[in-house]
Order: C-alpha cells, then structure tokens, then sequence
C-alpha cells in the first residue's frame, strides 16, 4: 500500500448543501442531490416536449418517445388488463424518472470537479419514497374497489382450512416486505454498481503510479472499467423496467383480486 | 480477535450469498433459454415473466451485498 492512498468508495453518496448549510433550524437545503434531481428532469422535460410535435409522419425524436410510452403502456396492459390505463401515469413517470436517473448518474465526468454527477437513485430516500407511492395506490384502489373484501388477498381460494392457517401469515409477510424490497432493487444496484467503478477506477490510477508491472494490472483494470460502464448502462435499463413491471403486477393484484 | 479483523471476514463471509444469487440469475436465464428454444414463438410473451424472476433472484443477492456493506461501514 505504499503507492497509493486509502480507497474511499463512499464519499461519492456524500449529500453536500450547494446553497446554505445543515442546521438545526433549517432544514430546506438546496444539496448536489436536489441539483441533479432538477437536471434530471429538465432532461425529461425537454425529450418529452421534442416528441410531442403530433406531425402524421413522424421523425426520429417522436418515434423514439412514442415507443417509450408504446412499451409501458402494452407493459401496463398485459399485466392489469383494460383497466391499466388508468395506472399508466404513475408507472410512467416512475419507469422514466428511475431510466433518466440512472443513465445520467452513469456519465463519466468525475474529472471535472464541479461536474460530478450525482446519482439520486443511489439514495434509499428517493426509491424508498417511490415504493412507497406504489404502496399508497396499490392499498388505496385495493380499499377503494374492493373494501374488506381486499383482504381475500391473503387467502387463497380453494385451499383446506390447515392450509389457510398457515398461507395467511406467509401471504401476509410477503405482502408487507413489498414496499421494501422495491425500493432496495434500484438502490443497492446502482450503489453497487458506483462502488465497483470507483475502486477499479482507483486500481487504474494507484497500478500506473506504481509502475513496472503495476502498468499491467492498470491497463486490465481500465478494460475492466470500460466493461463494467457497460453493463452498468444495461443494469440502469433493467431496474427501472423491473421497478415498472412490479408496480403494475402489484397494482394489479390490487384491481384483480388473484 | 479484535473488531476490525472481525468485521472482514464477516463481509467476506456475506459476499458469499451474492455468489449464490449470481447461480439463481443463471438458472432464471438458463432455464427460459431452453423454453424459448424449444418453442421460439411463444418466448416474447413470457419476457415479463423472466425479469420477474430475475428480479426475485436478484434481490436476495442485492441484500447479500447490503449486509456486507452494513458490516463494512456501519458497525
């Protein structure tokens, strides 16, 4: 360990206010997170608003938006049925923000020291919150639609008394764990993900400043970051279209009854 | 044996779990392989169907990781 410093692949989640400061009696505070959850969804703003030309023969831009809404909205109705559209708002934004969020947490400008990018969904406040708005409307249309009756939820149809009993608390359990391991999903992959890209990256620089063979390990640690970069971008795509299908199965759980 | 010492094995021995979920991803790919090769034309309704069971192995391995990391960083 003589070449390099210690590796601290945590000070990348650090929140630090941009304006004002943590204080006792302020507790609204504009932080690199707020930041890049604004730019975040300009970026949003912005593509959805090239796409919304409605011209009858459409260009790249339009195409490439009106098959991102195709692909949720055939997602959303495969999996509730002719009621889905309803739901397709939330699952929506859901599906683009965590999309959006992720792909931009990704960009490599981490050189440039006011430029680092920030990746708001590797804070289990942001997808916890998410989750649990998932939860609210999968609760609120159960209760609406169904009243007592959504608690035949945890009981299955057609099975014997004994095993009833013993479903109930399962069902049950499983059904609370929900909001929780939905939020985690997308949190714990892309910290993962970071923590990974920053100690190889660290690898890289601490192996050429070694020199000798140090040089080798430092140019199998650079293709293995550029590998990682890539499925790093194809682990951003899956959490937040996993994120979408399981809060429109749940949510269908909640207008179908099993 | 003091804490510090501890606590790395400790997150070696939770990383083990991420392994094991690493043997469930590829089971949940291997097996919708071999149905979709065996009947090509019915593998594109069953897509949500696989990344929901991809989810499901994931996650266990994703908490395998958490722990690891609580280990690590939060005792």
């Amino acid at each position: 360990m003589a070449a390099g410093g210690k590796i601290d692949p945590m000070h990348q989640f650090v929140i630090e206010p941009i304006a004002g400061s943590f204080q006792a009696n302020n507790p609204f505070v504009f932080t690199n997170s707020a930041l890049w959850m604004l730019i975040v969804l300009g970026t949003i703003f912005f593509f959805m608003l090239g796409g919304m030309r409605r011209e009858l023969i459409p260009g790249r831009w339009q195409v490439a938006v009106e098959g991102l809404i195709g692909f949720v909205d055939d997602m959303v109705h495969a999996s509730i049925g002719p009621e889905g559209r309803k739901y397709l708002p939330w699952v929506f934004t859901a599906f683009i923000f965590l999309l959006f969020a992720n792909l931009m947490g990704n960009m490599p400008f981490g050189i440039v020291k006011a430029a680092h990018p920030f990746t708001v969904t590797s804070q289990f406040t942001i997808t916890g919150v998410m989750s649990l708005i998932s939860f609210a409307i999968v609760l609120g249309v159960g209760f609406w639609k169904h009243g007592l009756h959504f608690f035949s939820l945890f009981m299955p149809a057609g099975v014997p008394l004994i095993a009833k009993i013993l479903l109930f608390p399962i069902e049950f359990i499983s059904f609370m764990v929900r909001p929780f391991s939905l939020g985690l999903r997308p949190f714990i992959a892309m910290f993962a993900g970071h923590i990974l890209l920053d100690i190889f990256g660290n690898f890289v620089v601490q192996g050429f400043n070694a020199g000798g063979g140090g040089i080798g390990i430092s140019i199998l640690c650079f293709l293995f970051v550029a590998f990682i970069s890539a499925l790093e971008l194809l682990v951003a795509a899956i959490q937040a279209y996993v994120f979408a299908i399981l809060t429109s199965l749940y949510i269908s759980d909640a207008v179908n009854l099993h | 044996m003091d804490l510090a010492s501890a606590k790395v094995i400790g997150a070696g021995l939770a990383a083990i779990g991420v392994g094991a979920a690493a043997a469930g991803v590829g089971y949940v790919f291997g097996s919708f392989l071999q149905g979709a090769l065996r009947n090509p034309a019915a593998a594109d309704g069953q897509q949500g169907r696989l990344f929901i069971g991809f989810a499901a192995a994931e996650l266990l391995g994703l908490m395998a990781f958490a722990i690891a990391m609580i280990i690590l960083y939060a005792i």
